[in-house]
């Protein structure tokens, strides 16, 4: 915890610095709201947050889950068959540079307004990180230890499961670690372009009335979850890779 | 039990820029053999294709010319015949020294649990018993390249090739593992093939040694080493050791 202290620090002094300006200058709160009104704002919102969070967080893990479970599915093959690989890995970097926010109003147009174009949104964000440093993590093995197995007869199979797989594993987690912060900002994204429920929606409402505080108080909510998603996959990671970690 | 009769390959290195293609003979006409619990050396200068001749015999490769014959079947392009070690120990970061060693037991589906009681033992036997639960990034180099012995043997292999396997290792640990190998080869007499470039290991560990000369590779001087096992530290002084040495120094260096 005492490596995080001079991090700490310094965002305090910022926030202080902010609380100082705003007072010092009297700015309105509806430019920019003071650290305290913030504060003060999320204790008063805090049931209304969490109704919307409750909502953003479930469409954030299941697209997350959708991500991993396509992202394995897809990687796996690919480093299992190399004619897959070549073929589908340019198309992947290629869709990752389609931007989202160009996806995100067709698959309303598609898909409605429910849940579903939320969860596709998180899924298209996630997928790509998740699948990348899967395959990267697969291609890395060690030639000579590769090698090792096959003069013991060993199969491609056998290679795989025993070496190649448990050995992309470290790859695998930065990929998930960096998609569990992308995927509550996809799920926000999902919501702004057209929902019921959602900080999305808490957030557009919000800056429409001019309630910057609360926007600010939606920016903080977001930015925890993501911390929390992050965390769990960090914890999860030193408890299945103990001899990474240590 | 193993035979190599007249191999030769040669490769097509990719061509420079007019894309033109060169061969690189690496193996001329080498014949050599091995019986069973023999302990036979390879030296050579650097890049003579030692490491080819492994890569023939464990099937990764296929030769151009001659007959690879393991107990007077030809193996040639046949893998799972040998275990392999090399001069990285090449042990899994995330297995545990012991579930290292089960390595090549698994690969032959043989049940987790009874291999790790096989290999249990053998870490017992040679005092390894308590890095069993460790990672292998907790041992020292020299112990690391034990377990990666013990692996290579527990695999149950017909031959065991060992390639360059003290080569990053420091002088003394090296020679620790000198005695630490004779012993083990004394109780269980491997069949072992065993790449060098050092004179000094060679004498000290083989019953017979092979010289090659550099690219492309033949067979220079073949000696057999009859000093009696187990084998003391003072022979290095011998003076029949020492001839050895000239004899072998010579045929590498002419």
């Amino acid at each position: 915890m005492k490596k995080y202290l001079p991090s700490f620090v310094t965002f305090l002094l910022l926030l202080g610095l902010w609380e100082l300006v705003v007072r010092a200058f009297q700015v309105r709160s509806f430019i920019l709201p003071a650290p305290s009104l913030i504060g003060k704002t999320i204790y008063r919102t805090l049931p209304l947050l969490g109704k919307h969070s409750l909502h953003t967080i479930t469409e954030a893990l299941i697209g997350f889950s959708l991500a991993i479970a396509a992202g394995i599915l897809l990687a796996v093959l690919m480093g299992l068959v190399p004619f897959i690989k070549r073929t589908l890995y340019p198309l992947t970097v290629i869709s990752q540079t389609v931007p989202i926010m160009a996806i995100a109003p067709l698959l309303i147009i598609w898909f409605g307004y429910g849940m579903l174009p939320k969860v596709i949104v998180v899924a298209l964000v996630c997928f790509f990180p998740i699948t990348v440093s899967l395959v990267e993590g697969l291609d890395n093995t060690d030639n000579d230890m590769i090698k090792l197995l096959l003069a013991m007869g060993a199969s491609q199979w056998q290679i795989f499961k025993k070496v190649k797989f448990p050995g992309a594993m470290p790859a695998f987690f930065s990929g998930m670690k960096i998609s569990a912060t992308y995927s509550v900002m996809g799920a926000v994204i999902g919501e702004w372009l057209g929902a019921s429920k959602g900080l999305g929606v808490f957030m557009t409402r919000s800056m429409k009335s001019f309630l910057t505080e609360q926007v600010f108080a939606s920016i903080i909510v977001i930015t925890l979850l993501s911390l929390i998603l992050f965390a769990l996959i960090e914890i999860l990671g030193r408890v299945l890779m103990p001899w990474y970690y240590q | 039990m193993l035979k190599i009769v007249g191999v030769s390959k040669t490769y097509i290195a990719g061509g420079g820029k007019d894309r033109e293609n060169s061969l690189l003979p690496t193996l001329n006409n080498i014949s050599l053999s091995i019986s069973k619990g023999e302990f036979v050396s390879i030296i050579g200068p650097s890049g003579c294709g030692k490491s080819t001749l492994f890569n023939l015999i464990s099937g990764l490769e296929q030769p151009d010319q001659g007959r690879i014959l393991l107990q007077d079947q030809d193996i040639i392009g046949e893998k799972g015949h040998v275990s392999y070690m090399m001069q990285k120990d090449l042990l899994l970061p995330w297995r545990t020294i012991l579930d290292n060693c089960i390595l090549g037991l698994e690969l032959r589906q043989i049940a987790k649990a009874e291999a790790r009681k096989k290999a249990m033992q053998m870490l017992q036997e040679f005092n390894l018993e308590k890095f069993a639960s460790s990672y292998p990034p907790h041992l020292s180099g020299g112990m690391r390249q034990r377990v990666a012995f013990l692996r290579t043997m527990l695999a149950d292999k017909e031959i065991l090739l060992l390639d360059e396997p003290f080569g990053a290792l420091d002088a003394l640990t090296k020679s620790e593992m000198h005695d630490w190998l004779a012993q083990i080869c004394q109780k269980y007499h491997p069949t072992v093939l065993f790449i060098t470039h050092d004179v000094e290991e060679a004498l000290f560990l083989s019953d017979r040694i092979y010289v090659l000369s550099s690219r492309p590779a033949d067979v220079k001087i073949e000696l057999k080493v009859d000093f009696p096992r187990p084998r003391q530290r003072r022979i290095l002084v011998d003076q029949q050791f020492i001839k050895m040495k000239k004899e072998l120094l010579e045929a590498l260096f002419a």
